[in-house]
């Protein structure tokens, strides 16, 4: 039986064997784009060319120099600071939102889909009722709730992202309860959270990577959107979606502000959509 | 017709469920409306004056039954801020919003379906692999940037239109819906990328299955085969797609109502969130509600009677 469980295991590793195949040139895109946003990202939190909040009066609205590579905003702030700043905060809100969606939403939807019945009935309802509003209108109900803020971003976005993920993980649930390697364990005893969480949790690994990325991906539009809007991240603090706003007003004389911006958002989306697209590529063939 | 019906109590007691959230989270929301609309300075007497006025005093199962009944009946209740009916603040706006939306939907389908097709039946092809990679690209765009993208490019640069000239319905409506059509453009963009790709590969599936390969066998031709026999049955999941996306359209206008200035439901939302004018923000999100459930219900049923074998629960 122990055999069986080993034998089983190694078969069905998806993210190790997915490591040991051929990649599809869309998955090393992926990986390429979303290493240099990370790079960027991550060299942004140690240092930046210049201060982010250090206004410069000399230099309001410069152009895109040697000196400032993306230029300066109507602040006399370095653009390319601010940008590596605000992509940092994006990605956190972005983050803390999958994370908070992914853990409720893998609580909910397993229960839901391994035990079926009325806790699935009663689950898939309210879920139901959530899904019935687009998220980023059930953030903005949840935000006007809580209060602006980053972690109130975080908070609303989160549980606005909770039942698109339940739904996943449940559907992944329903197909492997019915799986040999589930009713051996069952069979044998195994607790049922073991075998949710030991067992068929690594086995949803793949589905659940892909639908991971694309929560990201929307997570980090959404954020973006809210920002633009006034109601997400809160100044001093440097966000894509904020500056994109602040940048509008410049549009005529300055359109290489808003360009630098936005293209930084598109960059981010597009590595992180060409990985989840890659990886569930990757699985089918 | 039982489907319908079933259909619609569903449809119902969502909203009902909707309304109850929505009244009870604006109701246990920390801070009292009547201190807040006072300010610090007021007294405890004038405070208390005005909850009673207010009607804040009664029961909370009270309030939300005269909320509700109220709405039903198309009384909204009274801003905080403005002191005027929520209904003559957000009356005249629904219409502008929801030209948009329809407006951005209309556009989608425009761009979506014939790149769709186009892509699927020369799949392969060079300009199969060049759509694929616009599409790709289209779908990180957001709405917002794309819209200040469209201002400056055809607003400021080619002139096309006047950014933040935004004509009421009431004054011109040909006018209105020429300012109208950049915006939608812009919520259209993403959404129409992804119908695209949807339907590309919904037909190459259906294509590959024995029904197709029967009827290639029998002598028709490819473009016969993909108007005839395929076209119908990839039509599915793009339906149901398309009745998603329209749901997140009237979400999406939020967002673009701001970066062109129009002044529909999203900009009222936003100021009403930022004073707290809870009156108004539960009228405009029930409204916001009550659209995306219909689209959500009408979709559903529009799908049981193309393909009736579809047994859905719920």
């Amino acid at each position: 039986m122990k055999q069986f469980f080993k034998q089983n295991h190694k078969t069905d590793n998806s993210i190790r064997q997915m490591l040991r195949k051929r990649k599809s040139p869309m998955l090393i895109t992926g990986i390429v784009m979303t290493s240099i946003v990370l790079l960027f990202v991550l060299i942004g939190l140690i240092v930046t060319p210049y201060d982010s909040e250090a206004m410069d009066a000399t230099s309001k609205l410069a152009g895109v120099s040697w000196k400032h590579l993306m230029g300066c905003d109507n602040f006399g702030r370095d653009i390319l600071s601010r940008v590596m700043k605000g992509s940092a905060t994006t990605l956190f809100i972005a983050m803390g939102t999958v994370l908070i969606g992914i853990a409720f939403g893998i609580v909910i939807g397993a229960i839901a889909g391994y035990f079926g019945g009325l806790a699935d009935e009663v689950l898939m309802r309210m879920n139901d009722a959530a899904l019935a509003f687009p998220s980023i209108l059930l953030a903005l109900v949840l935000i006007s709730l809580f209060g602006t803020g980053r972690y109130n971003i975080i908070l609303a976005l989160g549980i606005a992202f909770v039942p698109s993920f339940a739904r996943i993980v449940r559907s992944e649930f329903i197909k492997q309860r019915e799986m040999d390697y589930i009713r051996q364990a069952e069979l044998i005893g195994v607790h049922p959270f073991r075998i949710m969480f030991v067992h068929m949790l690594p086995n949803s690994a793949r589905v659940l990577v892909s639908s991971l990325l694309i929560g990201f991906n929307n997570a980090v539009l959404a954020e973006a959107g809210l920002s633009f809007l006034g109601i997400g991240v809160q100044p001093p603090d440097a966000s894509l979606g904020r500056m994109l706003s602040e940048a509008q007003a410049y549009l005529f004389s300055r359109p290489g502000y808003a360009l630098c911006v936005g293209g930084t958002l598109i960059f981010i989306v597009l590595g992180f959509s060409f990985l989840g697209e890659g990886i569930s590529e990757d699985a089918k063939g | 017709m039982k489907f319908v019906l079933k259909k619609a109590a569903s449809l119902i007691a969502t909203l009902a469920v909707v309304s109850v959230l929505v009244f009870l989270s604006f109701e246990f929301i920390p801070g009292d409306p009547a201190t807040s609309l006072l300010g610090t300075q007021a007294t405890p007497e004038k405070v208390e004056a005005l909850r009673e006025e207010m009607g804040l005093n009664r029961p909370v199962a009270v309030r939300y039954l005269e909320w509700s009944v109220g709405l039903l009946k198309g009384d909204m209740g009274t801003s905080y801020s403005y002191h005027i009916p929520v209904k003559e603040m957000v009356g005249d706006k629904v219409p502008i919003t929801a030209a948009l939306t329809l407006l951005s939907f209309c556009f989608t389908i425009l761009i979506a379906l014939p790149l769709g097709i186009y892509s699927a039946k020369h799949a392969g092809g060079k300009f199969d692999a060049a759509i694929g990679f616009v599409n790709q690209i289209m779908m990180a765009v957001p709405p917002f940037f794309a819209g200040i993208l469209l201002t400056f490019l055809f607003g400021l640069v080619l002139h096309m239109f006047t950014p933040g000239g935004f004509i009421s319905y009431d004054v011109n409506v040909g006018a209105f819906f020429a300012y109208l059509i950049f915006p939608a453009i812009a919520i259209a963009l993403p959404k129409s990328a992804m119908t695209a790709k949807l339907l590309r590969s919904s037909i190459l599936e259906q294509a590959g299955m024995d029904y197709a390969r029967t009827a290639y066998s029998r002598g028709n031709s490819t473009s016969s085969v993909l108007w005839n026999h395929l076209l119908k049955n990839a039509m599915i999941p793009v339906i149901t797609f398309l009745g998603m996306a329209l749901a997140d359209m009237i979400a999406g206008s939020i967002i673009i109502e701001q970066v062109f200035g129009i002044p529909g439901l999203g900009r009222i939302l936003l100021t009403s969130i930022a004073n707290r004018d809870y009156p108004v923000v539960s009228a405009i999100i029930m409204i916001l509600a009550i659209a995306v459930n219909l689209i959500n219900t009408v979709v559903d049923v529009v799908y049981h009677m193309i393909d009736p074998r579809i047994k859905q629960n719920g």
